[in-house]
């Protein structure tokens, strides 16, 4: 096996380690960790084709996982707020009790 | 393939893991951290030390601590009764695994066509500062607008509204 073919699969499995907890989880909080997550395998997989891939000097994906992380930071930062709103509202964070449209 | 790529890689995944499945959040939220750090001690083996560190000062010094904020906010510690999973978990799981087995399946098929570039690319940070405010100068400063639309939106969206206030 390849250095790169590692690498991606290491990504693969973060991606369903992090599909799954977003599927499965009832704590809001935990499905935005399991989305940071599948961002991050994500990341990993843009770096190692950087890395192993032709011309790395053009620093493409190098700039594709920079930009990847900045918006990663603003989901969380707006998705957190979220989930304190909906807390304040509800007075839960689990999403198996939110099941209405109107509060 | 190295063993310091096993081990770190196995730290990650086990962290990933660990995040998924405990029962406590703020545990959930400390493993995390350990596979945030894995993924940047990965970043450093792929010699992108620019966004290895990237990754240690974002996910672990603001997007952990953030997570732990929303935790204590909103009481998430206190484990609940009943069960962690949703009523639909297996659905979701089952769902999970086709990815992991259609993702590996596709990486294993097309080993021998992924490139393998041995050179270690010779970059700098005054490299990526200057494709930063040069080629990519556009998507910087989208990105600028964006974190700045979001740290707005965030603020308002979680601030406290007083009864009857308009």
């Amino acid at each position: 096996m390849t250095p790169l073919a590692g690498y991606l699969m290491v990504a693969a499995m973060l991606f369903a380690i992090g599909l799954a907890g977003a599927l499965t989880r009832r704590n809001a909080i935990l499905v935005l960790i399991g989305i940071e997550l599948m961002l991050n395998a994500a990341n990993l997989n843009l770096i190692a084709f950087w890395r192993y891939g032709p011309h790395p000097e053009a620093l493409t994906g190098m700039m594709f996982a920079i930009f990847s992380i900045a918006v990663a930071a603003a989901e969380a930062a707006v998705g957190l707020g979220l989930v304190i709103s909906i807390h304040r509202h509800a007075h839960t964070t689990d999403l198996d009790n939110m099941n209405r449209m109107k509060g | 393939m190295s063993p310091v790529f096993y081990l770190i890689s196995a730290m990650t995944v086990a962290g990933g893991l660990a995040a998924v499945l405990f029962k406590n959040t703020v545990h959930c939220a400390l493993a995390l951290t350990v596979a945030f750090a894995g993924l940047a001690l990965l970043f450093l083996g792929l010699d992108a030390q620019f966004a290895g560190f990237a990754q240690i000062l974002v996910y672990i010094g603001a997007v952990a601590i953030l997570v732990v904020f929303a935790i204590l906010l909103t009481r998430g510690s206190e484990t609940p009764k009943d069960s962690v999973y949703s009523s639909n978990w297996p659905a979701g799981l089952v769902i999970a695994a086709g990815v992991f087995a259609v993702l590996g399946w596709a990486v294993l098929q097309s080993v021998r066509f992924l490139p393998n570039e041995t050179a270690v690319p010779k970059v700098t940070v005054l490299d990526i500062g200057n494709a930063l405010v040069g080629r990519y100068v556009l998507p910087l400063e989208i990105v600028a607008l964006l974190l700045t639309a979001a740290t707005i939106g965030a603020v308002i969206v979680a601030m406290h509204e007083k009864e009857g206030a308009k």
